[in-house]
């Protein structure tokens, strides 16, 4: 389970943030988690409910936007639909991943003086 | 102070990050990258599940490669030298990380086994990553390549389980090809399999004990390893610590 590590690494990322604005609380932290990033949210929040504990982040609440995988012919931009061998009928390309590989820290709401 | 009235109170803030959360990672894999290039290293990040024939294809390799030019591995393992020991036997040197419980290597870890002795000469480097078809995936170690083990044994379907690990592989190895008549698997389902996780995926049906396939995982790798005619030895000057 490699998704306590990640969000330590991003805790601290967080905290460093809050740090230079002088916050007073972390609220809210957004994150942009894709479907083949090998990341697991449901697991994320597990991980997220421990680590913090005892922080600015005690009282945060992590929304976990959800990015669908998206393949694409690069030739002629064709979609691929999941299941489908990644290689476009048209024009014979190896299929390119547009989206759904993010592990990626959005924005965070903070409580300033 | 609340900017608007100025009247104390405090007052929410929306901050703008958009940053890979593994950016630390990320950074130390760009700089394990500089060490390889600096060096004209040819370093492959080798994936799998437990019992896939990592050691086995690697201990292959190294005896087909001794001797002609230095090929070192690094092994990840949670608990033993046992794999570092079954490559320095097959004439290789090897350097064990032994994570604990750490599912994975991640860069720094792959950073600091660099600086030891026995892989300093490497031109061709082994990272034989922690048995795992889930995480390894997800860190960057500053490889050139990720190559993926998949053994027979493990299915006709493993790919469509484990998209993630596939999708990551430049390279996949089907290992333990001999042990086919033994089994309902067929080679052409692996392959499928792997067209509809991985585009256009590079595959050897490969067997370490009979070496069946191996001469164009070899061929493979000495086409790289001239592509990259590295400059020569000379490590940059170099003054960060390293733990």
């Amino acid at each position: 389970m490699h998704e306590y590590s990640l969000m330590t690494a991003l805790m601290e990322r967080v905290e460093a943030e809050a740090a230079t604005h002088r916050a007073l609380a972390v609220h809210r932290v957004r994150v942009r988690i894709g479907e083949l990033s090998g990341v697991e949210p449901d697991l994320l929040e597990s991980a997220f409910a421990i680590v913090r504990a005892g922080t600015i982040c005690a009282g945060a609440a992590l929304e976990i936007e959800r990015v669908a995988a998206r393949w694409v012919c690069p030739a002629c931009r064709r979609p691929m639909t999941a299941g489908e061998r990644l290689e476009c009928p048209t024009c014979g390309e190896p299929a390119a991943l547009a989206a759904g590989d993010e592990i990626v820290l959005g924005q965070i709401e903070l409580e300033v003086p | 102070m609340c900017e608007t009235c100025g009247c104390g109170d405090p007052h929410k803030v929306s901050v703008e990050i958009q940053e890979r959360i593994l950016s630390v990672n990320d950074r130390e894999a760009a700089h394990n990258r500089e060490h390889f290039a600096a060096r004209g290293v040819l370093a492959i990040n080798l994936m799998g599940s437990p019992g896939s024939g990592k050691t086995a294809v690697l201990e292959a390799t190294a005896r087909a490669f001794a001797g002609r030019f230095p090929v070192a591995a690094i092994t990840g393992d949670l608990e033993t030298e046992r794999d570092a020991e079954r490559l320095r036997s097959a004439g290789i040197p090897a350097r064990a990380i032994t994570t604990g419980s750490a599912c994975h290597l991640d860069a720094a870890m792959v950073h600091h086994a660099l600086h030891h002795d026995s892989v300093q000469d490497a031109r061709l480097l082994f990272i034989e990553n922690v048995g795992n078809l889930v995480c390894p995936a997800v860190y960057d170690l500053g490889q050139a390549f990720n190559v993926v083990a998949l053994a027979v044994t493990e299915g006709e379907d493993k790919p469509l389980k484990y998209p993630v690990m596939f999708r990551k592989a430049d390279l996949v190895l089907v290992t333990k090809t001999d042990l086919l008549p033994y089994l309902d698997v067929r080679l052409g389902a692996i392959d499928e399999a792997l067209e509809r996780v991985t585009p256009a995926p590079l595959v050897f049906h490969v067997s370490a004990r009979s070496g069946d396939g191996l001469d164009g995982w070899f061929a493979w790798l000495e086409s790289q390893f001239a592509a990259r005619s590295g400059p020569v030895p000379g490590h940059p000057a170099h003054n960060h610590s390293h733990i």
